[in-house]
């Protein structure tokens, strides 16, 4: 069994973070796992994206091939849209709905919607929104794990939880409970 | 034990492991994570292990010799364009030879991810006559650094370790060994060191006289390997390795796969694979480096497929998909990429102080439209871009202020650097020097934002010493100002680059304030 995700969103947003707790997660099933990060220039407001790939067996290539991905995760949805051609034909798309405005020329949202309405398999909330229901505004990329959560099949939602705690624990308990509660909003 | 590393980290590792006593290197995507792990690594702080960052890649290619003069293993980290710095120092060490292990790191960067071009380290290590390796993946990065230093030691040459930014930033499960203890101090007693032209001339017969034990250690390698007996032949270079073993898996195909991960080429294993195949592919991120050694090396008659007949692009990094397309084995059917897509560069964060120096110079220049404002390698490099379009050059390191002096030498007026802190004591002091030497009629910016930012906020090597160094150098004091750049300080900072500029001679001016990201880290920690 494999499973090739493309995390995507823009500089700043902490896509990095949701790849360090899938990434917990696998290790700590045993899966075989290599993930291709961007550094550098981009990380200032840019767009960004990584290559994440969990595997029974090992794992060649550290980047997806086009028509590859069978998830894109993504923290903005016109940075959904940008990395469709990666996206296996009966792939599953998971983004956040609300867009992210530092560019003049940003299309209309209307646009981005119609084209993200015509996946086949399409998961599109206001993350922003749930974060900040749950009380943690800055927790938005772990509402979006959460939503992703069921979609990743290669580790079940409890090993996410638990890499989770183990991800965050070096912070305090208190970054812990508040992660969490974003995490668990898609369950309650 | 297994440890989840980036590229980087597992050289970082493999080289403390290896008994590493000093690593000398100036921040560079994609190098910088390899010093900053050492940076953090507890056991290594408390063995003393030199890790502090260098001013420039010479500076760091030197003391890492002086380390290994007195025996002791020592690592240089770079990326690829830091290789034009400290060339001189890198050739000659070749030529002097080395006592302790000297491993010398670079870091590619093919399809410029974050540099201003694709240069192949490879090229540099085949003109110094030494040895070099390409790591694969992770765990032949962590495992050739022990492997590197060892044969730095027995050859008495450098080593270069050759990383491309895929394997640098890419993570995954890596084996660890046990720490090595570090060498024993052990000065060198070799007249060799002494590089006059007598002594010089012996030293490049012995380096010469070392080629064929190179060859013998390439053909010999671990690394490098004959895989697959099939009519299809292939030549797989570091990272290409991957998605050569991709494609064939995907399509189900055979071939006859020689991997190369250790330089200078295995002759004898590559004429045995043309051979037995007749044609070649080869595959290398990078230049087409190897792609003309096999055809030097097989003659006319044997076909030689790669970068250079088309095969495969000429420029930018390999993907599994034009790997998989040279091979004749398309990567099928995929979705567009949708229309309503707008491009997002990167951009000055909110509350950067560039911004503020930007916005006054964009003001001021709109009087000068003779005027051009020279640029440098940074962050700020960014106000090139909508909506400053302020720069009229981005070269290299240092370049922004000679370029500005050679300009105003030839009458443009005014002419104007823009360069920071940290590019101005790699490489800029030495061109204001010149500046002073003449009082060349030009307005040096140094931003200072108190760190080394475009790759991450480490500490820049010139921090509190910026107006003393420009006094030092000869420019009048008088002349040398500093602002707080902020949008409330706007008029005054366009004030005093509007008489600078007018001053008929050479005038710095260092708007300082800290680089908000780490502004913010700071603030955090407290």
């Amino acid at each position: 069994m494999k499973k090739d995700i493309i995390l995507c969103g823009v500089g700043g947003q902490g896509i990095l973070s949701i790849a360090t707790v899938i990434g917990e997660a696998a290790t700590a099933e045993g899966l075989y796992l290599k993930q291709a990060e961007v550094h550098g220039m981009s990380q200032r407001g840019g767009d960004v994206q990584s290559h994440l790939r969990l595997s029974t067996e090992p794992i060649f290539s550290d980047l997806i091939p086009l028509g590859g991905a069978d998830l894109i995760i993504s923290m903005e949805p016109m940075e959904a849209l940008r990395y469709l051609p990666w996206l296996r034909a009966d792939g599953t798309v998971v983004t956040a709905s609300k867009p992210l405005v530092n560019i003049p020329d940003y299309p209309e949202e209307a646009a981005l919607r119609a084209e993200l309405s015509k996946l086949p398999h399409l998961v599109c909330e206001d993350i922003d929104a749930m974060a900040v229901k749950a009380g943690n505004p800055r927790g938005a990329n772990m509402a979006l794990l959460g939503l992703a959560a069921d979609s990743l099949e290669i580790v079940s939602r409890q090993a996410l939880r638990e890499a989770l705690k183990r991800v965050f624990a070096p912070k305090g308990e208190a970054i812990v409970a508040m992660n969490l509660k974003c995490y668990d909003l898609e369950q309650s | 034990m297994n440890r989840l590393l980036l590229g980087d980290e597992a050289v970082a590792l493999g080289a403390l492991d290896a008994g590493l006593s000093g690593v000398y290197a100036y921040p560079g995507t994609p190098s910088t994570e390899v010093t900053e792990f050492i940076q953090a690594d507890a056991a290594a702080r408390e063995a003393g292990v030199h890790s502090r960052w260098c001013t420039n890649e010479k500076t760091a290619m030197e003391a890492a010799l002086g380390m290994s003069y007195a025996g002791k293993r020592a690592l240089v980290c770079m990326k690829h364009v830091g290789m034009n710095v400290c060339a001189d120092a890198f050739v000659n060490a070749a030529v002097t030879g080395v006592k302790g292990g000297l491993v010398v790191l670079a870091a590619d960067d093919p399809s410029m991810h974050s540099s201003q071009n694709e240069q192949d380290s490879r090229f540099y290590a085949n003109f110094a006559m030494v040895p070099l390796l390409e790591p694969s993946d992770q765990q032949e990065a962590y495992d050739m650094m022990a492997y590197a230093f060892a044969l730095s030691e027995s050859l008495g040459v450098p080593v270069v370790l050759r990383m491309v930014t895929r394997l640098a930033h890419s993570r995954a499960s890596v084996r660890i060994g046990e720490r090595k203890a570090q060498n024993a101090l052990e000065p060198s007693s070799s007249k060799g060191w002494v590089l006059l032209p007598a002594i010089a001339r012996k030293q490049y017969r012995a380096l010469l006289d070392k080629q064929a034990a190179m060859q013998e250690s390439s053909a010999d390698s671990p690394f490098n390997r004959r895989e697959g007996e099939a009519p299809l032949g292939i030549v797989a270079c570091g990272i290409a390795y991957n998605y050569v073993k991709e494609a064939l898996a995907r399509a189900g195909r055979e071939a006859s796969v020689l991997k190369v991960s250790q330089y200078p080429l295995p002759e004898k294993a590559i004429k045995a694979l043309a051979a037995s195949c007749g044609g070649l592919l080869v595959f290398e991120d990078g230049q087409p480096m190897v792609e003309n050694g096999v055809k030097g090396l097989l003659g006319a008659d044997v076909p030689v497929h790669g970068r250079l007949d088309g095969v495969l692009p000429r420029t930018g990094e390999l993907t599994p998909d034009n790997v998989a397309q040279a091979l004749g084995l398309g990567s099928g059917q995929h979705f567009p990429l949708p229309s309503p897509i707008a491009a997002r560069p990167p951009q000055f964060c909110q509350g950067c102080g560039h911004r503020d120096v930007y916005a006054a110079l964009g003001r001021i220049m709109q009087d000068y439209p003779q005027g051009r404002v020279f640029g440098d390698i940074g962050c700020y490099t960014l106000g090139a871009l909508p909506p400053y379009g302020a720069l009229a050059s981005c070269v290299d390191m240092g370049a922004s202020i000679t370029m500005a002096k050679g300009a105003a030498d030839s009458g443009l007026f005014p002419a104007i650097a823009v360069i920071g802190d940290s590019t101005f004591t790699h490489s800029g002091m030495t061109g204001l020097l010149d500046a002073a030497n003449e009082n060349s009629p030009i307005t040096v910016i140094i931003s200072d934002n108190l760190t080394t930012a475009m790759t991450g906020g480490q500490d820049s090597a010139g921090t509190s010493k910026y107006e003393k160094i420009c006094v030092a150098l000869g420019v009048d004091p008088a002349h040398v100002r500093t602002v707080v750049p902020l949008p409330a300080n706007l008029p005054e900072i366009e004030k005093m680059m509007r008489e600078e500029i007018e001053y008929k001679g050479l005038s710095v001016i260092i708007p300082r304030r800290e680089c908000i990201q780490t502004a913010r880290r700071h603030a955090k920690k407290k």
